[in-house]
């Protein structure tokens, strides 16, 4: 039954605007050229697939979709197959208002930039002790070896639980964020996998608190009632499911990116003082997630009908590359100084862990460039990317030094 | 030197936490226990500050940060 994940075996897209699939081939290898000829041709892309879904590519429909949480529901974020009834609840990503605020608040706190600071120096080691497993080697496959393994490692070590879990989450989000697009099975064996770990986690802290987010959600309270089980087994699986693939994605892609530009590379070493304006260039230029509303009922988005029941994919990596938002949209530009970009989400849903990733990249950017300056592709491997929902290099085989 | 009478104000309503702001000019800006943004005091920004605050008001993805008056010269 493996094959049954394949997408090679869906039927081929005829007509990106009326027939899009965001599994497509296609699609995986290149998004970017898709939707900048649907933003030319038909900004609000359909397809019946997937029970009916929008796709738009404006950056500013993005936009207005985000904050019309009246007429786009949260209550599911991801274009599957099939629409299980509320899949798997992860308060506050799958909440709308007026619940979402008192939910989110609970969260926020220990996301702070001042809180993330603290969790600096630890990240720095785990870049170094995952750089020293490989640097004599002359080459890795700096996602299966390096980016894969550094928000695993931070937020398990957030979590309270033990970094050698780690495999175990890989593949969970796979199974939820990946495989289970098409397979609902599988979807919910993971699910239920992870509602156990956290169930068995939380237990453990029963009269025994420890300083960590999992006792935090679990002894929130919200609107001055204890928080109930399910939200709190939600919210730990959001703060698993949210926070690993995605940095992964983005360190990924930002290495890519060095790789392919040695030039950019060189800059930032000799000019480090650039490296915040290239980590949110490359947020935007690669931004890893796209999330997905509802239509609850009827209603026009500029001029743009949304029909109630339908699914829309909301692409903060298209609105990224819309050039009537960006100038040069199409170019990565590492001193780009005015780039209010979407890859955290706009409107009440922004990324909780945005401080975190933006930390995690920054410091695996700076580790690697300190001690492995020179790199490029392996022109052996192939490089590949995921698919779905969150996109970033899964295979990334590089070379050390100069050829 | 006459004073600044440049104003710098982050609006509650729009501000969702993105930290821009506070990044590019953290003299100006300050959060609260969630991560949200406002002015420090009374949003006057200082003589030399003028570029950090117009990068803030760019930068921020929500369109929060406003900024009114210009330099007396």
């Amino acid at each position: 039954m493996t094959d049954a994940h394949s997408t090679s075996s869906r039927p081929p897209v005829r007509d990106w605007a009326n027939d899009w699939d965001h599994l497509d081939p296609r699609w995986q290898a290149d998004p970017y050229a898709i939707w900048d000829e649907l933003r030319a041709s038909c900004p609000v892309a359909h397809t019946d697939r997937f029970l009916g879904a929008y796709l738009p590519t404006r950056y500013a429909d993005v936009k207005a979709i985000a904050y019309d949480t009246a007429h786009f529901s949260s209550r599911r974020v991801i274009v599957r197959e099939h629409r299980p009834e509320q899949a798997s609840p992860a308060p506050p990503i799958t909440s709308d208002p007026p619940r979402h605020k008192a939910l989110k608040q609970v969260l926020l706190p220990p996301f702070t930039p001042d809180e993330i600071a603290r969790i600096e120096p630890k990240a720095r080691r785990i870049c170094n002790q995952l750089i020293d497993d490989f640097i004599a080697d002359g080459g890795c496959d700096a996602a299966q070896r390096y980016s894969r393994h550094i928000p695993v490692r931070v937020i398990a070590a957030m979590l309270g639980v033990p970094e050698e879990d780690g495999d175990l989450y890989i593949r969970w989000i796979h199974e939820i964020l990946e495989l289970g697009i098409t397979d609902d099975d599988l979807l919910w064996k993971a699910v239920g996998e992870m509602t156990a770990y956290f169930s068995a986690e939380i237990d453990k802290r029963r009269g025994a608190p420890r300083y960590d987010l999992i006792t935090r959600v679990m002894e929130a309270r919200i609107d001055g009632e204890p928080i109930r089980d399910d939200l709190a087994l939600g919210m730990l699986r959001l703060l698993l499911i949210a926070g690993i693939d995605t940095t992964w994605s983005a360190i990924g892609a930002s290495l890519w990116h060095l790789a392919r530009t040695p030039s950019d590379a060189q800059r930032l070493i000799t000019e480090p003082e650039l490296m915040p304006t290239a980590i949110e260039e490359f947020l935007r230029a690669y931004a890893p997630v796209t999330m997905a509303r509802e239509v609850m009922e009827d209603t026009e988005v500029n001029g743009c009908p949304f029909k109630a029941g339908q699914m829309v994919l909301l692409s903060f990596p298209a609105a990224n590359r819309d050039p009537a938002m960006f100038a040069r949209a199409d170019e990565v530009l590492i001193d780009r100084k005015i780039n209010p970009h979407a890859a955290f989400g706009l409107g009440i849903h922004r990324c909780v862990g945005s401080n975190l990733a933006r930390m995690e990249m920054t410091v695996a950017i700076e580790e690697w460039l300190r001690r492995i300056p020179e790199f490029r592709p392996d022109p052996g491997l192939p490089i590949t990317w995921s698919e779905g929902t969150v996109r970033g290099p899964r295979s990334l085989p590089l070379i050390f030094a100069a050829a | 030197m006459p004073e600044s009478t440049r104003k710098i104000h982050v609006n509650p309503d729009k501000c969702q936490g993105h930290n821009r702001c506070k990044a590019l000019a953290p003299e100006l800006f300050e959060l609260d226990e969630f991560g949200n943004a406002r002015e420090v005091g009374d949003g006057t920004v200082p003589r030399g500050l003028e570029k950090k605050a117009a990068l803030a008001r760019a930068n921020c993805p929500e369109f929060a940060v406003e900024l009114a008056g210009e330099d007396r010269r």
